[in-house]
């Protein structure tokens, strides 16, 4: 019987309704016409797809997988995981040298770090922005990130007898942003873990998280990554430590889409990866106390990225926020900025990313905010570029409001 | 995390619920599974007989203008319906009939408005009725995705070219007194409704769609935004699991997202909704209610669950969550002290609170004042 086959699949598409509010917040629907819109790309295409292999749709690469449909459908479809899955599953094209390019965030770090102040001088050359655009199609009018010329990972090296000297302990998965690209987001969560008497270890040996190269289709990359990852947070993990981090993306990526997307089994480590902002509020809810530097003042605008929404979690980063005194707080309505990871950097999706980002980007030029709170890398990289506005980690925001024993 | 009151369900009924709260000054959350039945919305208020001076200020603090007429507006078949407190976008009329002959329009590859079947209907009132297709290039781009050319994707283009609608609705319009379009209209600005009816030279009436529909989004997103700005916490995409309930009380709540991280508060109100929604859900044994397992009222064989003939009354439409005189919902026959049914969870429990947008108001209103009304205990 091939019945069961045909009409039902691990992400639910048989519990669709067909009542198309999906389609209603796709930010991609909204400005490109080519893409077939989450209920068709996920279970109205996924019924057929299961018949044959033959209907599979090479737009559903215009996904962007911010999970937007997810969070608004009323009968719990998981629709971007049917969309992210039937791309890995049935996606044969071979992914280009672009895209592996642009998904080997751990590899290109350890490449650029040693070089860092001639790679970011290189990286902002008009030359050679238009070289890459020629050559790789990675669009010209894209800002790179910078690389930092000392690792996170040296630096938490030496200060690990410092760090030991706490009584309470966490692990940190600081992913590759910090690593080769802003330390000063880690640093500054060891600022504040610190004042409330918790001391921070490295991971032993992390990957890149690999949401890259789950949406490029690099799915034995992604498997490798998630393999070893989930291995060395479980060995944290069984040491009694939380695993904190400060990217909603790679948070995302390891609680959920190992196991929904790659069949990686999670289940011992998943409930001790947590946000960084989650864990401070609980350990403040329960009773410890931060003291914040009586003139301090910001207007600050939260924007709360895709997959902050997915997770749920947005809430413990404006409570935080809200909390500091002298902070000016507005919540952005939550919309898509358009980046989602290393779509916006290709040049067939920098009209689509900019277009789906607008919304947004007026709104933060109305508010006029001092600066902008956001967990998530990628969405900073384009709301500072499209905006001119900064963006910090509401982490950083916290670091810099709080006193600590050296301010005394 | 601790609130006063902690909603869950996300559409008309926590809204009102949570706005009013809000305002009093409590803290909430709303914990909404998905978006909820405000996307189907007509644009009218079924069974408001009445329109409160504190709903329609509380809607127009929102950017919500309602207007109270009883009478009877347009129907998607050409039909009527009774109608009363409303959104701007629906003309009521005091009698079935809009006038002696009518301009449908709607867009070429569209194929969520049924304009033969609108037509069909007004003739049986005595309208004469033609049909135009518009063929807007700025609409070519959405042709392109036939099966994803709905009321929102319309809309949004609308927003921003309702002029050349109007244009070619001045050339196209001959002797006829009415001009009929979809409610695809005023997404994100309402004031274009007034300036389309202003700008064509005959009554424009704005009729419903297939779903989504463009004024129940709008609604959901303006309530949503107030209660935002007032300080409530809009939990979206999370979903209640359960909860600790300890000596007829809530203690808690578990939802899916926060995982160990309870919500706590002093209040809980549920307005989960009905079967769509998943707030009461059906075996072939029992029809029960998933988040706390509360009392359901129905009837205990399955086969009067429903009538075989199935355009007739349903029985199981009318049934709800059981609740004593105060709307508090009853477990095992008690009422829990702290936990309050609101909106269509009740089904047809509450006759009196009325049904649809009615019952969602009252009910939401009505728990809302208890919460806020000084205690003796």
């Amino acid at each position: 019987m091939k019945l069961q086959e045909y009409t039902s699949s691990k992400h639910n598409f048989e519990e669709c309704m067909k009542c198309t509010v999906c389609t209603a917040y796709c930010p991609v629907l909204q400005v490109n016409p080519l893409y077939p819109g989450p209920k068709q790309a996920g279970p109205d295409g996924e019924r057929l797809r299961l018949k044959d292999p033959f209907f599979f749709n090479y737009a559903l690469k215009y996904c962007l997988n911010c999970k937007r449909c997810e969070v608004a459908c009323p009968s719990g479809v998981k629709v971007a995981d049917l969309i992210m899955a039937a791309r890995i599953k049935y996606d044969t094209s071979k992914p280009k040298w672009r895209d592996r390019l642009l998904a080997s965030t751990d590899f290109m770090g350890h490449l650029a770090r040693p070089v860092a102040p001639i790679a970011n001088a290189v990286t902002s050359l008009g030359i050679t922005k238009t070289m890459m655009d020629a050559m790789f199609k990675i669009d010209r009018r894209r800002t790179f990130p910078k690389y930092s010329p000392r690792s996170f990972e040296a630096w938490i090296g030496r200060h690990e007898k410092e760090q030991a000297a706490f009584s309470e302990q966490v692990a940190y998965f600081h992913g590759c942003y910090v690593n080769y690209n802003y330390p000063r987001l880690g640093k500054d969560l060891v600022k504040v873990l610190n004042a409330l008497g918790v001391g921070v270890q490295a991971l032993d040996k992390e990957k890149c998280c690999g949401i890259a190269f789950i949406t490029n289709g690099l799915k034995a990359e992604a498997m490798k990554h998630a393999t070893h990852n989930v291995q060395v947070l479980g060995k944290a993990v069984d040491k009694g430590l939380m695993v904190l981090t400060t990217s909603s993306s790679c948070t995302l990526t390891m609680r959920d889409e190992y196991p929904s997307l790659l069949g990686v089994d999670n289940s011992h480590m998943r409930d001790f990866v947590m946000m960084a902002t989650r864990y401070i509020y609980e350990k403040l809810e329960k009773g410890a106390t931060l003291r914040f530097k009586p003139d301090y003042h910001k207007k600050v605008a939260y924007h709360t990225p895709c997959h902050m929404e997915k997770l749920g979690w947005g809430i413990f980063s404006e409570k935080l926020l809200r909390m500091i005194p002298g902070v000016e707080f507005t919540m952005l309505d939550s919309a898509c900025c358009g980046i989602a990871g290393t779509y916006g950097f290709k040049r067939e999706n920098y009209e689509a990313s900019q277009a789906i980002g607008a919304p947004l980007f007026e709104q933060i030029k109305a508010v006029n905010p001092d600066v902008v709170a956001c967990d998530c890398e990628t969405c900073k990289w384009q709301i500072e570029m499209s905006t001119g506005y900064s963006v910090m980690n509401p982490i950083s925001i916290l670091a810099e409001a709080i006193l600590c024993e050296k301010d005394k | 995390m601790k609130f006063n009151t902690v909603i869950i369900g996300g559409g008309l009924a926590s809204l009102v619920a949570g706005i009013t709260l809000e305002k009093a000054g409590k803290s909430t959350a709303i914990i909404s599974t998905g978006q909820n039945a405000l996307h189907f919305f007509s644009g009218s208020f079924e069974s408001m007989e009445e329109a409160p001076q504190r709903v329609t200020d509380l809607f127009a603090e929102a950017g919500i203008q309602l207007h109270y007429n009883p009478g009877v507006r347009l129907m998607p078949m050409g039909t009527f319906r009774k109608s009363t407190l409303s959104l701007e976008d629906i003309s009521i009329f005091p009698e079935p009939a809009i006038g002696h002959k009518a301009l449908i329009v709607s867009f070429a590859g569209y194929h969520d408005f049924f304009c033969q079947f609108l037509a069909e209907g007004l003739q049986k009132h005595g309208v004469q009725c033609s049909i135009k297709l518009l063929n807007l290039p700025e609409l070519e781009a959405l042709e392109q995705s036939p099966s994803e050319m709905r009321s929102v994707q319309i809309a949004r283009t609308m927003d921003r070219i309702w002029e050349n609608v109007v244009r070619e609705i001045r050339i196209l319009l001959r002797d006829e007194d009415t001009v009929i379009l979809p409610q695809v209209f005023g997404l994100k600005d309402t004031s274009v409704l007034s300036r389309i009816r202003q700008g064509v030279p005959a009554q424009v009436v704005f009729t419903g769609t297939l779903p989504p529909s463009v004024p129940g989004i709008r609604t959901q997103m303006l309530l949503k935004r107030r209660y935002e700005l007032l300080g409530g916490i809009y939990l979206m995409g999370d979903e209640a699991t359960g909860a600790h309930v300890h000596e007829g009380k809530i203690h808690s709540i578990v939802t899916h997202n926060l995982g160990n991280h309870f919500l706590e508060a002093e209040n809980f109100i549920l307005a989960t909704g009905a079967y769509f929604s998943k707030g009461l859900r059906s075996n072939p044994f029992e029809i029960c209610e998933p988040v706390f397992g509360l009392d359901v009222e129905q009837a205990a064989e399955r086969s009067d669950w429903y009538n075989p003939e199935f355009m007739r009354e349903q029985p199981y439409m009318k049934y709800g969550v059981a609740t004593d005189a105060t709307l508090h919902a009853l477990k095992g026959g008690e009422p829990l002290r702290n936990l309050y049914a609101i909106g269509s969870i009740l089904g047809e429990t509450r006759p009196e609170l009325g049904t649809g947008g009615g019952l969602a108001i009252r009910s939401a209103l009505a728990v809302a004042d208890q919460i806020l009304k000084p205690t003796e205990e």
